[in-house]
C-alpha cells in the first residue's frame, strides 16, 4: 500500500430529483480538491451527463490545449436519471476529454457501477485535471465522505489484475465487493493513443470483477498521461429511490411495463439476453454490412464459424443475470467464463472474458479476416486488460493488413510480423507489443491518421491509396459496419461530431433496405432527428440498447416504428418523474440539440468541426479497388445504368470504378449540404447564430468562436 | 411486377410473403410486413399470397447499432 498523500473530508450532498447539486474537482498536480455547485444554468443548458462533462471541459481548456496538456481534463458524470433501478440500462457513466486521436472533445460511455456510485457519493460530476509527478490512486468513500489520494506505483498495470486487487483492498469482505467500482486503463495506454477506460463492477455470481468500457478516443491514454492508476468509488446502500424522484410511482409503473416486454418479447426479437449485441453478426453478413478485410466487402461464407449460435453454444455462459447495473432486465453483458489464455503474459490462466459484443466479433473477427471464436475471445480479453479500444485497434489493424496485402508496407517494416488477413497469431503478438511498447506495436497504437503519414513519409506508400482505405475521420477509426450502399450512414459516420462512431445514427436499414428516406432532405431529417435523440441518452445517464433492441408488440401500428414512440414516451415520463419537470418529446430533442450544437462549436474552437473535417475516406462511399467492384459487379453495373444512364458493357473496369466514384462523391457533397441546412449550419458546417438563438444557446463564448467563421 | 420497399420486383403466381422474404434474404427477425398498407402478422407469412401489382413494405426495425 502506498502512502496517503492527501485526505479530504466532505459532507455527501443529498440527491434531490436526480441531482446532488455538487461536482468534484481534483487537480492531481497540486492535489487540490474542491467542491463546485451544479448551477441551474448548467441544468437548463446542459441537462447533465455528457452535457456537464463538455461544459466543464470547455471551461478548463483553451484552443491551444492538446490531449497531454496539463489543463486537459477527464470529466465523468452520470446524469439525472443515472442510478434508478426500476428501468433497464440506467447505469451509464459519460466521459469527456480532449482526445489524443482527434484533438477535439471525445465523449464515450460505459456501464459498470462507477457513475451511479459516484452520484450516490454526492457528486453529479467528477473533473480530473493536472498531471501528477508519480502514479496516484484516488479513492472516494461515499458513505463516510472521504477522499484519499494515494501513491500507486506498486500496483499492476493491467486492468483485470488491478481492479481485482483494488476491489478487494477497499471491500470489507466478499459481500462488500459489489459496493466498489474501479476506473482504470491498462499497460498499452502508456504507449499508444487508443487507450480506453475500464469501468468495473463485481459479479457476485461468478465472483469476479468485470468491466464495461468507455473505449473511444483515447481516454485511457489521457488518464495514463496524468499518471492516475485508478479511480475508485465505494458506496454501500443502493436502494430504489436514492435519486429522490419527484414521482416514484410513475417510474415503478413504467419500469414494470418495460420489464414485461423484455420478458415476453426478447426471445422473439433480438435475443439480447442470450448473446447481447453480437446477435446481429450473421444478419449483418447476410445484408452485406459485416465489415470484412478492412471494409472491402460486407460478409464472408466463413462467418458461420463466429455466428451467435457458436458463441451461445460453445463459449458464453447462459442463464445468469448479466446486467451491468442493478435492475437491467436486458441483461446483455454476456461473458465467457474459465477461458484459457494461450498467448502473452497470462498464457495458461483461466479468465472471464467480458463479451464478445458485436463490435468485437466484427472488428477483431471478420474485419481482420479472422473467423476463429477462440482467437476473437483472446483478442477481446487482451484489448480490455491492456486498455486498448478494440474498435480503433481492429480498424487500424485492418488498415495495416490491407497496406501489407497491397505491397504498401513490408513484413520487415513491421518488424517481422506477418500481418496478413486471418493471421490471429500475428494480431495477438501485435497486441502484446502494444502492451510492452515495443516494435511495430508502438507504431500501430498511434492510430490510422498517424500511420498514414508514417507509411507515406518513411515507407514510401501511395498517399492516395492510403487516404482511400484508411477508415478514419477526424483521426478516429470507424466502428464496425460496412455501409457503402447507405448514403445516409456515410453521413452518419463522417458527419458525427466526435468522429465515425455509430452512436449518433445507425440508418442503414431505414436507408438501404427499407428505402424510407430516399431524398437528400429525408436523409437530412434522419441525420437531424436520430443524432439529437440519441445524444439525450448521454445527457441523462441511460443506455441506448433498451430503446430499440426490444420494442412493444404493437410498435408496428405506430406512425414511426423506427423511433419506437412508446419507449420515447417512457423516457419522457421517467425524466419528468425523476426531475419533477414537465418536458415532452420535443423538449427532449431540444435538450439534446443544445448539447449537440455546443459540442460542434467546441470542435470548431479546437480547430476542427468544419466541412473539411466531415469528409469520408472513399472506402466508406464506394468500391476503391477492382476486386471490390467485381465482388458486387452486378449491383454497381446496374447503378451505372439506372443512376447515370451509362452502358457498363462498353466500359473498362477502371472507367466504371471512376464513374461510380465521381457520382458517389457528388452525392455525398449534396448530402452534406442538406444535412448542414437541416442542422442549422452554414455551408461550411458552422452552427449559425440564428440557430443557436432558437435553441437558447446563443451564449457569448459560443458566438465568439463562430463569428470569425461566418 | 410488384413493389418491394418502393423498388420493382418480379411477381410469381402463388408467391407468399414467406417466399418473398426468403428470395430477398430478408433474414432479420425484427421486421414488419405491410401489403398494400395492411399489416401482415408473422403467423400469416406462409399463407398470405401476394397478388400481381401489390405494394409490399418490409420494414426492418433497427435504427440502433
Amino acid at each position: 500500500m502506498g502512502a496517503i498523500l492527501k485526505e479530504y473530508r466532505y459532507t455527501p450532498a443529498k440527491i434531490e430529483r436526480g441531482y446532488s447539486g455538487k461536482s468534484l474537482y481534483i487537480n492531481v498536480a497540486d492535489l487540490r480538491i474542491e467542491e463546485k455547485e451544479v448551477t441551474d444554468f448548467m441544468k437548463e443548458k446542459f441537462t447533465g451527463g455528457k452535457g456537464f462533462d463538455l461544459w466543464y471541459l470547455w471551461n478548463a481548456v483553451t484552443p491551444q490545449t492538446r490531449w497531454n496538456s496539463p489543463e486537459n481534463e477527464i470529466v465523468i458524470s452520470v446524469g439525472p436519471l443515472g442510478g434508478i433501478t426500476q428501468y433497464s440500462g440506467t447505469g451509464k457513466s459519460l466521459v469527456c476529454s480532449i482526445s489524443p486521436l482527434t484533438d477535439i472533445p471525445i465523449d464515450s460511455n460505459a456501464g459498470g457501477y462507477f457513475g451511479p456510485l459516484l452520484k450516490f457519493s454526492g457528486w453529479d460530476a467528477f473533473e480530473l485535471q493536472g498531471k501528477a509527478e508519480k502514479e496516484l490512486l484516488i479513492f472516494i468513500d461515499g458513505n463516510n465522505g472521504l477522499i484519499e489520494i494515494e501513491e500507486a506505483e506498486e500496483y499492476p498495470d493491467d486492468a483485470h489484475l488491478l481492479a481485482e486487487e483494488l476491489t478487494r483492498k477497499y471491500a470489507r469482505d466478499e459481500d462488500d465487493m459489489v459496493n466498489v467500482s474501479v476506473v482504470c486503463t491498462g499497460s498499452a495506454a502508456k504507449h499508444g493513443y487508443m487507450g480506453l477506460l475500464n469501468f468495473s463492477f463485481y459479479d457476485p455470481r461468478r465472483k469476479v470483477v468485470r468491466f464495461k468500457q468507455a473505449a473511444r478516443g483515447g481516454l485511457g491514454t489521457v488518464l495514463n498521461d496524468k499518471k492516475i492508476k485508478a479511480l475508485v468509488v465505494k458506496y454501500k446502500g443502493v436502494t430504489p429511490n436514492l435519486n429522490n424522484a419527484a414521482d416514484i410511482s410513475t417510474i415503478n409503473k413504467v419500469g414494470v411495463k418495460y420489464h414485461k416486454q423484455m420478458h415476453d418479447l426478447d426471445s422473439k426479437q433480438n435475443a439480447m439476453r442470450q448473446i447481447g449485441t453480437a446477435n446481429t453478426v450473421m444478419i449483418m453478413s447476410q445484408y452485406d454490412l459485416l465489415p470484412t478485410r478492412n471494409f472491402q466487402t460486407g460478409g464472408d461464407p466463413e462467418v458461420v464459424n463466429i455466428s451467435p449460435e457458436v458463441f451461445i453454444n460453445e463459449w458464453l455462459t447462459q442463464g445468469l443475470h448479466d446486467g451491468c447495473w442493478y435492475g437491467c432486465t436486458m441483461s446483455c453483458a454476456k461473458c465467457a467464463d474459465h477461458f484459457l489464455l494461450t498467448t502473452g503474459p497470462y498464457a495458461g490462466d483461466r479468465v472471464t472474458v467480458d463479451g464478445p459484443e458485436y463490435e468485437c466479433v466484427a472488428g477483431l473477427g471478420s474485419n481482420l479476416g479472422i473467423f476463429d471464436p477462440q482467437a476473437i475471445l483472446e483478442e477481446n480479453f487482451y484489448c480490455d486488460t491492456y486498455g486498448i479500444d478494440l474498435i480503433s485497434f481492429a480498424t487500424c489493424t485492418a488498415f495495416i493488413m490491407e497496406c501489407y496485402q497491397r505491397g504498401q508496407i513490408t513484413r520487415e517494416q513491421m518488424g517481422g510480423l506477418d500481418l496478413r488477413f486471418g493471421n490471429s497469431d500475428a494480431v495477438l503478438e501485435l497486441l502484446h507489443q502494444m502492451s510492452r511498447g515495443e516494435g511495430f506495436g508502438r507504431l500501430a497504437g498511434l492510430g490510422i491518421r498517424n500511420l498514414k503519414k508514417i507509411f507515406v513519409e518513411d515507407f514510401g506508400a501511395d498517399p492516395q491509396l492510403l487516404e482511400d482505405i484508411g477508415m478514419e475521420v477526424k483521426g478516429l477509426e470507424y466502428s464496425e459496419y460496412a455501409h457503402k450502399e447507405s448514403l445516409a450512414q456515410q453521413g452518419g459516420f463522417a458527419m458525427a461530431t466526435k468522429g465515425p462512431q455509430h452512436d449518433e445514427a445507425w440508418l442503414i436499414f431505414m436507408d438501404m433496405v427499407n428505402k424510407q428516406i430516399p431524398t437528400f432532405e429525408d436523409k437530412a431529417n434522419a441525420l437531424y432527428y436520430f443524432p439529437m435523440f440519441r445524444t439525450w441518452f448521454g445527457l441523462v445517464g441511460l443506455c441506448k440498447l433498451p430503446w430499440n433492441d426490444i420494442v412493444p408488440a404493437d410498435n408496428h401500428k405506430t406512425d414511426s416504428p423506427a423511433k419506437v414512440p412508446e419507449h420515447v414516451q417512457n423516457y419522457v415520463d421517467i425524466f419528468n418523474a425523476v426531475t419533477g419537470q414537465q418536458i415532452d418529446k420535443d423538449e427532449l430533442i431540444l435538450q439534446s440539440e443544445r448539447v449537440y450544437q455546443f459540442q460542434r462549436v467546441f470542435s470548431v474552437r479546437m480547430g476542427k468541426g468544419e466541412r473539411a473535417d466531415d469528409y469520408a475516406p472513399y472506402r466508406s462511399l464506394g468500391p476503391v479497388s477492382r476486386e471490390e467492384y467485381l465482388s458486387r459487379q452486378e449491383l454497381y453495373d446496374q447503378q451505372l445504368r439506372d443512376l447515370q444512364g451509362l452502358d457498363p458493357e462498353n466500359m473498362h473496369l477502371d472507367e466504371k470504378i471512376a464513374r461510380t466514384r465521381s457520382y458517389r462523391e457528388d452525392q455525398y457533397e449534396q448530402l452534406m449540404d442538406a444535412v448542414y441546412r437541416r442542422r442549422g449550419w452554414t455551408s461550411n458546417g458552422i452552427p449559425t447564430p440564428e440557430r443557436l438563438k432558437e435553441i437558447g444557446m446563443d451564449l457569448p463564448e459560443l458566438l465568439e468562436v463562430i463569428k470569425p467563421k461566418l | 411486377m410488384i413493389k418491394v420497399n418502393t423498388d420493382d420486383y418480379p411477381w410469381q403466381s402463388g408467391m407468399t410473403v414467406r417466399n418473398l422474404l426468403d428470395e430477398k434474404v430478408f433474414t432479420f427477425r425484427h421486421i414488419i410486413v405491410r401489403v398494400n398498407g395492411e399489416y401482415v402478422p408473422e403467423e400469416e407469412y406462409e399463407n398470405h399470397v401476394i397478388q400481381d401489382g401489390d405494394d409490399v413494405i418490409v420494414l426492418h426495425l433497427m435504427a440502433g447499432g
